[in-house]
This record gives C-alpha cells, sequence and structure tokens, in this order.
C-alpha cells in the first residue's frame, strides 16, 4: 500500500493524462458516471417513443419518422439492454463505486488503476457498438433484451435480426469484459487495500455492497460472455447450441440439435444475480443515507451485511423462476421457486432495518434523505409482488404479462435509480466541490415519487386482466382493447415524469459551475470520504494514511461533543 | 416536509390498494378446473401481501413525519438494533412465504406432471409459428400422423403449414384447424410444439399459459369448465407480428364438439 501511495502521488498534469486516459479511479468514476448519464437519456428517450407509439400508432414523429411494429420491438429491445447495462450496471458500481470505494476504505486508489482505465474504456466502446446497431442495415435487434433463441440466433427470423443483432451481442461481450476487469479490481482493493482499524465489519454498508457485486459480476459476466460468443457462432459460423431444426417462412434452416432452453439457463444464470447486481448499490446507498439523515446508527448493520451476502449467494440459485413456462422440468420450478421464496427472507430484514434505523431518530430532509426514503417505498413495492411471481402456479396467469413489467421496473429499475439519485445528491458536494440546490431536488423528488408510481401501479392491474407486454398494438385481441384507457394514463404519466427529468439535469449542470461552495463535511457524516478536503486530493488523504477507530455509523452516541463520531475520531469516545 | 412525505406515501398507498381492493382489473372469470385453486391462491397472495404493503407503507409516512428533527427532538436513542427482533421477523417471513409456496404445489403438479396417457382425455396438438397457431386433432385412430420440415408450408396453411405428411396411415384422419375447439368438463391432453422460434400458448380464461418450444414437445392437461368463446394470445416475443398472434378456443358441448369434427372429418374426405 504504501508504494501505490507513492507510486500516485504526483498527479498527472496533461489534460489527457488527466481527463481522458486518467488511471485515477476519481477521475474514472466520473466518466462512468457521465457515460451512464448519457445512457440513461437515451434508454428513457427510447421509453418515451415506446409510450407514444402505444397510443398513438399512427404518430410520425420528427427525427423518427413513423414507428413500425417491428421499430416498437427494436426500441423494447435498446431500451431494456441500455438500461440494464449501461446504466444500472455502470452508474452504482463503475461511476459511485470507483470513485467512493477506495476513499471510503481509506486507499490512495484503486488496486490496479491500469485496469481501471482499460475497465471503462472497454465499457465505452460497448456503448458506442450497442448505439451503431441503430445505423445499420435492418436496424437494431428486435428479439428483446433477453435475445431468446432461435429467434435471436436466426437473421431470417425478423428485420433487425441481421448486423443489428451482431452488434447486440457484441456490446454485451464487450460489457462483460469490461465488468470483468471492474469487478476483480474491486474485489482486490477491498480485500487488499485498506487502511489500519478498516476492518471488514467497520467498512461502510455501501463498501459491503460494492464488494458483493463485484463478486457477483466476476461469476456472472463470466457465463453471459461464454453464451454471447456461442450465440454468435450460432448466427456466423453455422454452429447450433441453441437452435433445433426449425422451418421459418417454409424454409428449412440449417441447423440441427440445439436447445432454445440453453440460452435461457446461461442468459438468466447471468440475469438474475444481474438484478442483484443492479439493486445492492442502492440498498448499500440508502442504508448510508438514512443513517446519516437519521443521525443514528444504522438498524442491526451485521444483519445488514449478512442480509445482503444471503441476497448475493442465494441469487444464483433462483434463475429457473424466469423459466417457469418455459418447458423447463415442472419439477425443478418447486426447487427454483422455494429458493426464490428464501429471498424474500433478507430482503424483508433489510427493510424492516430502514425503518428501525428511522424509528426515533431525527429525520432531515435534505434531497439524497428523500431519495433514500423513496427508494424504500419502492423497495417494498416492487418487491411485494415478488411472492406472486415466484409462486409457478399464479406464473401461469402472470407471466409475461405487464404485472411482471411492473415488479421488476419498480424493484430494479426505478429503485435502483433512486438509488443513483440519493448517490448523486449526497456525494455531488465531495465529487465537485460545490451544493446542488435544495427546492429544485425536493420538486424533482415528489414528481419523480409520484410519477413511478402513476407509470408502474397501474401495470399491475393490466397484469392481472392478462395483458401481455412486449405487444406494439392492442387492437388485435378483444380482451386487450379494453384495457387502452389504463395505458393511455400511463403514457401521460410517463410524459411527465420524463419530462421532469429536466429539473435534475438543469440542477445538476449549473450547480456544477454556479452551486455554493461545499464544506468538507456538509452533511455531518462520518465515513472517510469526509474527512478528507473537498474534492478529494489525488491521492485522497494529501499524503495522510487515515486509522480507523470507530464503526461507519456511530450518530448520537452518549458523551460525545457532536451528535456524530467520524471514523477517524481518536479513541476516547466509547463506541460500539 | 415530514407532513408533506407522510401525505404522498399514504395516498400512493390507499389509491394503489383502492384499485385492487375494487377489482377495478382483475383476472378474467376463470373457465377451467384450476381456475378455482388459483384464483383463491391469488387472492390469499394478495391479501397478504396487502397487509404487508399496507403496514410498511403506512408504518415508512408514519416514520417520517413522526420522527422529523426539530429543535425540541429528543436525542436519538443510541442503539444498534435488536437482536430478539431480528431473528422473530426473520422466522416469520420465512415460515410466511415458503408456506405460501408449498401450497400452490397440487394443481401445478395436475396440470404439469407427465402422467399415463388416459383414453379419455382428448388430444389436441398446438403449433405456434410467425405468426398464427394451429390445433391438430389425431381424428378417430387416436393416432397423430407423422410431420415433416421439409413438406411445411405456412404459406398455404391448414395442414400443409404444420407440414402433414398424408402419406403416413396414421396422418389420414387427422383434422388440422385454425381455431380450437374443445368440448366442455373433459380432460385435454394438449402437446404443444413450435415450428420456428420460440411462442407462448396463453389462454388467460383458461388459466393457461405455455411456451411452445422448437424441437420440444411439450405435454400437458387442462379442463375447460364453461361454454364460451376465449381469446388466445401468444406470450413469448416471436418477431415483428407477434401482437397478431391471436387464436380463438371455442369451449362448446360434447354434441357440438363430435358434430363440428366429424364435419371436418368429412371435409377431408
Amino acid at each position: 500500500m504504501a508504494t501505490a501511495a507513492t507510486v500516485h502521488s504526483h498527479a498527472p498534469q496533461g489534460f489527457i493524462r488527466k481527463w481522458i486516459f486518467s488511471l485515477d479511479h476519481k477521475v474514472i468514476g466520473i466518466q462512468y458516471f457521465f457515460l451512464a448519464l448519457t445512457a440513461v437519456f437515451v434508454g428513457m428517450f427510447l421509453s418515451l417513443l415506446m409510450r407514444i407509439h402505444l397510443i398513438w400508432p399512427a404518430a410520425v414523429l420528427p427525427l423518427v419518422g413513423e414507428i413500425k411494429p417491428e421499430t416498437y420491438l427494436s426500441l423494447l429491445t435498446m431500451h431494456g439492454t441500455i438500461m440494464v447495462f449501461f446504466v444500472l450496471t455502470t452508474a452504482p458500481q463503475g461511476g459511485f463505486g470507483n470513485y467512493f470505494l477506495p476513499i471510503q476504505i481509506g486507499a490512495p486508489d484503486m488496486a490496479f488503476p491500469v485496469l481501471n482505465m482499460l475497465s471503462f474504456w472497454t465499457t465505452f466502446v460497448g456503448f458506442v457498438v450497442i448505439i451503431a446497431a441503430f445505423f445499420v442495415t435492418g436496424g437494431a435487434p428486435l428479439h428483446g433484451w433477453t435475445g431468446y433463441a432461435p429467434l435471436s440466433a436466426l437473421p431470417s427470423a425478423g428485420p433487425g435480426e441481421l448486423l443489428g443483432a451482431d452488434l447486440w451481442i457484441t456490446s454485451i461481450a464487450i460489457f462483460c469484459i469490461a465488468s470483468l476487469m471492474g469487478a476483480l479490481n474491486f474485489i482486490t482493493t477491498t480485500l487488499d487495500l485498506r487502511a489500519k482499524g478498516m476492518t471488514l465489519m467497520r467498512m461502510p454498508l455501501t463498501v459491503w455492497s460494492w464488494f458483493i457485486t463485484a463478486i457477483l459480476g466476476l461469476l456472472a459476466f463470466g457465463v453471459l460472455l461464454s453464451a454471447g460468443i456461442l450465440l454468435l457462432m450460432d448466427r456466423n459460423l453455422g454452429t447450433s447450441f441453441y437452435v433445433p431444426l426449425v422451418v421459418v417462412n417454409g424454409q428449412v434452416m440449417g441447423h440441427k440439435g440445439g436447445s432454445p432452453l440453453l440460452w435461457q439457463h446461461l442468459f438468466w444464470f447471468f440475469g438474475h444475480p444481474e438484478v442483484y447486481i443492479a439493486i445492492l448499490p442502492g440498498m448499500g446507498v440508502a442504508s448510508q443515507v438514512l443513517s446519516t439523515f437519521s443521525r443514528k446508527p444504522i438498524f442491526g448493520y451485521r444483519a445488514m451485511v449478512y442480509a445482503m451476502l444471503s441476497i448475493g449467494f442465494f441469487g444464483f440459485m433462483v434463475w429457473g423462476h424466469h423459466m417457469f413456462m418455459s418447458g423447463m422440468s415442472p419439477y425443478s420450478a418447486f426447487a427454483f421457486s422455494i429458493l426464490t421464496m428464501c429471498i424474500g427472507v433478507p430482503s424483508a430484514i433489510k427493510t424492516f432495518n430502514w425503518l428501525g434505523t428511522m424509528w426515533k431518530g431525527r429525520l432531515r430532509f435534505q434531497t439524497p434523505m428523500l431519495y433514500a426514503i423513496g427508494f424504500v417505498s419502492l423497495f417494498v413495492s416492487g418487491g411485494l409482488s415478488g411472492p406472486f411471481l415466484a409462486q409457478p402456479v399464479l406464473d401461469i396467469q402472470l407471466h409475461d404479462t405487464y404485472f411482471v413489467v411492473g415488479h421488476f421496473h419498480l424493484i430494479m429499475g426505478v429503485a435502483a435509480i433512486f438509488g443513483i439519485f440519493a448517490a448523486t445528491y449526497y456525494w455531488f458536494p465531495k465529487m465537485f466541490g460545490r451544493m446542488m440546490n435544495e427546492p429544485l431536488g425536493k420538486l424533482h423528488f415528489f414528481i419523480t415519487l409520484a410519477g413511478t408510481y402513476a407509470i408502474f401501479m397501474p401495470m399491475h392491474y393490466l397484469g392481472m386482466a392478462g395483458q401481455t407486454r412486449r405487444y406494439s398494438q392492442f387492437t388485435e385481441v378483444a380482451y386487450q382493447t379494453k384495457l387502452l384507457p389504463l395505458q393511455t394514463f400511463i403514457t401521460y404519466a410517463a410524459i411527465i415524469t420524463i419530462s421532469a427529468q429536466l429539473i435534475f439535469v438543469i440542477n445538476l449542470f449549473w450547480s456544477m459551475f454556479k452551486g455554493p461552495k461545499a464544506s468538507d463535511n456538509p452533511w455531518e457524516a462520518t465515513t472517510l470520504e469526509w474527512t478528507t478536503a473537498t474534492p478529494p486530493p489525488h491521492d485522497n488523504f494529501g499524503g495522510v494514511t487515515p486509522v480507523v477507530n470507530h464503526g461507519p455509523y456511530e450518530y448520537g452516541v452518549p458523551g460525545a461533543a457532536k451528535d456524530y463520531v467520524m471514523q477517524t475520531d481518536p479513541a476516547t469516545v466509547a463506541t460500539h | 416536509m415530514g407532513l408533506a412525505l407522510l401525505v404522498l406515501i399514504w395516498l400512493i398507498t390507499l389509491i394503489s390498494t383502492y384499485f385492487f381492493v375494487a377489482k377495478t382489473w382483475w383476472l378474467p372469470v376463470g373457465a377451467a378446473a384450476s381456475a378455482g385453486f388459483i384464483d383463491r391462491q391469488f387472492t390469499l397472495t394478495f391479501i397478504i401481501m396487502g397487509i404487508v404493503f399496507l403496514a410498511a407503507q403506512l408504518g415508512l409516512g408514519y416514520i417520517v413525519w413522526k420522527y422529523k428533527e426539530t429543535p425540541s427532538s429528543p436525542p436519538v436513542s443510541y442503539s444498534h438494533g435488536n437482536t430478539t427482533l431480528e431473528i422473530v421477523w426473520t422466522v416469520l417471513t420465512a415460515v410466511l412465504f415458503i408456506g405460501l409456496n408449498l401450497m400452490g404445489s397440487n394443481v401445478w403438479a395436475s396440470q404439469r406432471f407427465p402422467r399415463e396417457p388416459d383414453p379419455n382425455d382428448v388430444k389436441v396438438e398446438v403449433t405456434g409459428m410467425q405468426f398464427a397457431w394451429y390445433f391438430r386433432y389425431p381424428g378417430p385412430d387416436g393416432k397423430y400422423g407423422a410431420t415433416s420440415p421439409k413438406l411445411m408450408d405456412p404459406s398455404a396453411g391448414g395442414e400443409a403449414a404444420v407440414g402433414l405428411n398424408t402419406s403416413d396411415p396414421a396422418a389420414k384422419d387427422d383434422v388440422v384447424t385454425g381455431t380450437m375447439y374443445l368440448p366442455v368438463d373433459r380432460e385435454v391432453d394438449v402437446s404443444l410444439r413450435a415450428v420456428d422460434v420460440i411462442h407462448s400458448f396463453f389462454v388467460p380464461s383458461l388459466r393457461f399459459k405455455q411456451d411452445t418450444v422448437p424441437g420440444l414437445n411439450i405435454h400437458m392437461h387442462f379442463r375447460p369448465t364453461a361454454i364460451g368463446e376465449y381469446e388466445i394470445a401468444c406470450a413469448e416475443l416471436c418477431g415483428l407480428g407477434h401482437y397478431k398472434m391471436h387464436g380463438m378456443v371455442h369451449v362448446v358441448s360434447q354434441e357440438d364438439f363430435d358434430k363440428w369434427l366429424a364435419a371436418r372429418e368429412a371435409e377431408k374426405q
């Protein structure tokens, strides 16, 4: 560690080495953050087009033109892929994890700075490749973000399945490689570079969440990478991993003996842990922020750590619950279903503990706290539809309906986004040296929370009534046409909520240049990033090596001079 | 701010709950033997999750209002948690979730587990292809004739679409239609196949859904219990025409079913 500190004690001076090909985890974190910000606006714009098309199918839009049924499917494929990979995986882990994990454990940088830089630029290339899919002949693929074979494996199965589909899977493969590099770095850094006194059980819950997420990433992305390479081979080299003998449009394809279910097993073996990759960092941030702004220690720190570990552990054993209707053995449904219910237990513990943290606290309602509270609310709402879908008999009715769309958007989409918002409002002062505007932040929160529920809660009603997902029109099935008024309501709610995100963008960029200067510890928080300068110097602690004497959430300690004890405060105050 | 949060969270909670409880949108009326159980299990799950939902959200709203910081707020209780409480809610949640889960196993087994073929079952084969459903009845011999991928011609429709090999003796009496007819109150032995990509045979009113997968022949059972016409909607993304891959199930009396099938057989001759 000492050598690492000496090597990086001098910040590079040139613009390119400092801001483009930087080895500084803080700069790389900011690069990830802006990549994810770009991606989220692309993804959100696609969802806006989808919502408009569902209600006004004949609309001819500026720039986009007419949206055909196959265009709609391309939109949903690209929306899902961009959001899951380049937003929900990139922002919480690559962005905030990169920036704050080393500082929160008292390290001068990541363990492998060059690998870190490489990981970002590989992700960037992946993003460029997926965007390119829009512009090639045939356009973007229409097989959904899950890319079920044979649809995704046969260029003749539909428009968009030509070069666009190759670019889609190539982009995902590139992303996997980048994530593997990132995961190695996070794990090594957490295990090897902790400051003196920073025992595992003194790590902030954010660090635990990034650490566990990295382990999940290491185990999951390797599988997706292999699965993707096999898919590319099926598409281009005539292999038959996923494709049996099939006839498309009267033409016998050249494949034989492959298994469409193999793709689903491999994909969901990655895909389910991916859900936790997206949401675990949000849980970490929510815990950190709730404790800070309740001025109270986190309720059940150890239970929180064990809950995250068991969520990560069980997360690898439940992939089959995506496949109850797939033709997989009906016996295995029992095992997957029980294990899925087991995951509800640590999730429930976390919720209880968040409520327990606020109970009898002194709550301060700055914007990060509002988003953490919103996170808890969304996590509860999205989580409670899980036990419906985890039961195979109920899945008969609910699988592939809007009920599922509502469920996963609440729990892993918007809840994770609320985690990202909480993190942005919470750490912005440390990252950019200025405060964000509070009234704008609060306005943004209230519209976004109400809007989110207005969009996604009605989807549960639609799903119960049997509305199937991934339909570009509801005119062909009589019982579904009756549900159009509710779909119209959702579209209006989406237009309002998406527009309200401009408030966030204005706040972000305005505050970056014009916001009031931030102090070193504006929230009176306890973890290591608040002990150093704002923004932190190149080696994070200005040549000092922090020594940790206390746990991460020591608020309201009896006998202390202030209502909080920082992790580096002298050991004279008794905490436990 | 605490009050504003309380109002927003409570409003969201109560409005969401209202539409569930009022059943403004709900499962379609069931017309199959499993519907009674599935709907009861759904309602039970709904009641339990609904109580947890209300308790958690209303509690969240109450806490943020009650414990907002004011100059007169008492000092916080310096507590790192309570192990007894943690154990209590862990055990409660585990028992509740897993118990709920075990209750559904019988219906799942009856619809999905393989069983000995019963000569009294009505046999139907469902074939999904971009973007149509075909239904095949084995005819008086009770045997499906051979099909071949090379013979498949979707543009011709009917038995050519599923690639029926008409030179096979067992295929002579096979009936292929674009609409599914079923006699009421008879067990249906359904075989599900797909020729190109994955589709999903979803009949909401019959509480039935199963993906049709190329390369697999999936056997399942269900029993329609009410005469009527029920819509089929493809539930697995299968390409640009996914949204219009629609079909109908006509559940009719045994007498009407026999008449219908005899008429189809007659057309073939």
